[in-house]
């Protein structure tokens, strides 16, 4: 009998398919289902945002950068602000560091219940989309009330906030926050402990402690392994050492273990939007007071002539930021979220670097799928939590 | 840990090494010669009192009309010693960043692959031995690196509606045969 003949096969995965999160593309080579190798292909989404944030206002960047990551947009602009704040040296008031913890914490489980949608629908588990849609939907409205925005509220700037809340927002968050806990243990009793979604996670796309490191994947994929970092233990921002919240983590490093950290991650996210609804007045301050860059409240700006020369050069010129640069680090959903910036001294900034966990998690792909099943390439894509706009830019 | 405690400690761990304290608001920030690079990159992560074990992030920064013109920028993380350095390389011109002045850090952080990558995309500047140094974000044709300051913001370009399998079955293969030696062998 002649020898058998054996060669692995190319696949083409994406960049228009369901389970690459937008448009990741893979070339995958199989050896019947065993995967030798993995080449991710990205920047179909490539916008320049970078670029194109050189040539704005310093201000004018924020609707930008939330466009970059647009499930977690808060996060993008919360980073931002507090770079360019740091290199103004400008300190917030409590309340409005409380309203931007409460809104990063929002948007963390906003963005994580798309991740939790997508990851079990993939898996197989369609049903859960629709229930954690359906729970996103009001997170969603809230974003609305504060803003008038859905997706992209914009309503962190540099200097504070747009405007004081709106009424009815502490019941509209109340509401969310007495209704959310028992939507999480339905979730959690639809998957935790299911047969199939353990038998499709345990075990699959194990990343150690170490390579986690090296490859950059600080976020919930290091605390899957055993890491207890987390931005807001290690390098407290806003006020977070204040709060009383535990980092979960797990030590198998598999897809099971990082579905189990961000899980626990939500309920630690409910406690700390509770301390911090708790903690904000309905009406108070809502920008700090430097005249640089907050423009002075409407009716000066209608009866005194510094504040309505004010007001013109904030909205013409904008305002300029001392020469320098500054990384500032924000635990955003998907991971250390951080944005460098370099000024010149000018009212335009010279340079805007976001630093995006999804890259960092799509370069490590290969490493994680290598050596298993094809089936499982759409079960580490949706644990690691990609969003090709982060990644691409 | 101040900038100068830390240039004291690679002092000692690479010699000959000139470092530079930088001007900073938030965390260390280090100049340092290309040529004693990956020392000090090893030396910063294996060093027991530093342990930069994390890599964040690598990006470039276009100064002109400055001379130097680039800097290539590196943030490293030391989860153990809850401490962050900022790592910077001066690259003198546009020319000097073609002919490949800095050298890849990806034998001390395999993360660095990628955005060594997009630096070159953006900025034009070619990290010596770099095994896969090709278009990250930008389209493989693409001509010139945008993130320069001396490339046009808005520029017309006709819209691809139709192009064929960028690589042929046999760069594929070798492509797939390069990165299966490479995994066989990591550094």
């Amino acid at each position: 009998m002649a020898e058998m003949r054996t060669e692995t096969m190319t696949v083409n995965m994406g960049p228009q398919h369901p389970s690459t999160h937008g448009v990741l593309r893979l070339v995958l080579e199989l050896d019947g289902e065993v995967i030798q190798s993995a080449m991710p292909t990205i920047g179909y989404l490539h916008t320049g945002i970078e670029k194109t944030a050189e040539q704005k206002k310093w201000q004018q960047v924020i609707p930008l950068v939330e466009r970059m990551d647009y499930l977690a947009a808060q996060s993008n602009s919360l980073a931002y602000a507090l770079a360019v704040e740091k290199l103004l040296g400008l300190e917030m008031p409590q309340r409005v560091n409380d309203i931007r913890v409460l809104i990063a914490e929002l948007q963390r489980l906003a963005s994580h219940l798309i991740w939790l949608g997508t990851h079990a629908m993939e898996i197989g588990a369609v049903s859960m989309l629709f229930y954690a849609i359906r729970e996103r939907e009001l997170l969603m409205n809230i974003n609305e009330l504060i803003a008038g925005f859905r997706f992209f509220p914009s309503y962190i700037r540099v200097g504070g906030l747009r405007e004081d809340l709106p009424r009815g927002f502490h019941d509209a968050v109340n509401a969310f926050l007495d209704r959310f806990p028992g939507k999480m243990d339905e979730f959690e009793g639809l998957l935790t402990k299911n047969d199939i979604f353990r038998r499709r996670t345990e075990g699959v796309g194990v990343v150690t402690l170490q390579d986690a490191y090296g490859w950059g994947l600080v976020g919930p994929i290091a605390r899957a392994t055993g890491s207890d970092y987390d931005v807001r233990r290690y390098f407290p921002y806003c006020g977070y050492e204040t709060y009383d919240f535990r980092v979960p983590t797990a030590t198998e490093g598999d897809v099971y273990a990082r579905y189990r950290v961000r899980i626990a991650e939500m309920r630690e996210s409910i406690k700390i939007c509770r301390q911090a609804i708790n903690r904000i007045t309905p009406i108070g301050t809502w920008a700090c007071d430097d005249t640089r860059v907050v423009p002075p409240p409407k009716d000066k700006v209608y009866s005194e002539m510094e504040a309505l020369i004010q007001h013109f050069l904030i909205y013409s010129q904008g305002f300029t930021v001392p020469a320098g640069d500054a990384y500032v680090p924000i635990e955003g959903p998907r991971g250390e979220h951080g944005t460098y910036i370099v000024s010149d001294g000018s009212n335009r900034p010279w340079r805007v670097k976001m630093r995006p966990p999804s890259f960092m998690a799509i370069q490590a792909l290969p490493s994680l799928v290598q050596g298993g099943l094809i089936a499982d390439v759409v079960a580490v894509i949706g644990s690691n939590d990609v969003v090709m706009g982060d990644c691409d830019r | 840990m101040t900038a100068a405690d830390l240039i004291e400690i690679l002092n000692a761990l690479v010699p000959g090494a000139a470092y530079e304290a930088g001007a900073s608001v938030d965390f260390p920030t280090i100049y340092v010669l290309p040529e004693h690079l990956v020392d000090t990159c090893r030396a910063l992560r294996v060093e027991p009192a530093l342990r930069f074990e994390a890599f964040i992030e690598a990006t470039a920064v276009d100064y002109l009309p400055r001379v130097p013109r680039f800097e290539v920028v590196y943030h490293l993380l030391s989860v153990a010693h809850r401490r962050r350095v900022r790592l910077k390389v001066r690259v003198l011109n546009a020319a000097a960043a073609e002919a490949g002045v800095v050298p890849t850090v990806q034998s001390v952080w395999p993360g660095a692959g990628w955005p060594e990558r997009e630096v070159w995309d953006m900025f034009g500047i070619v990290f010596q031995g770099h095994p896969d140094l090709r278009r990250l974000l930008m389209p493989e044709n693409w001509e010139g690196h945008p993130g320069r300051k001396d490339y046009p913001v808005q520029i017309q370009k006709a819209t691809q509606t139709y192009s064929p399998l960028e690589v042929s079955e046999e760069q594929f293969r070798a492509n797939l045969e390069r990165d299966r030696v490479k995994r066989a062998h990591p550094h």
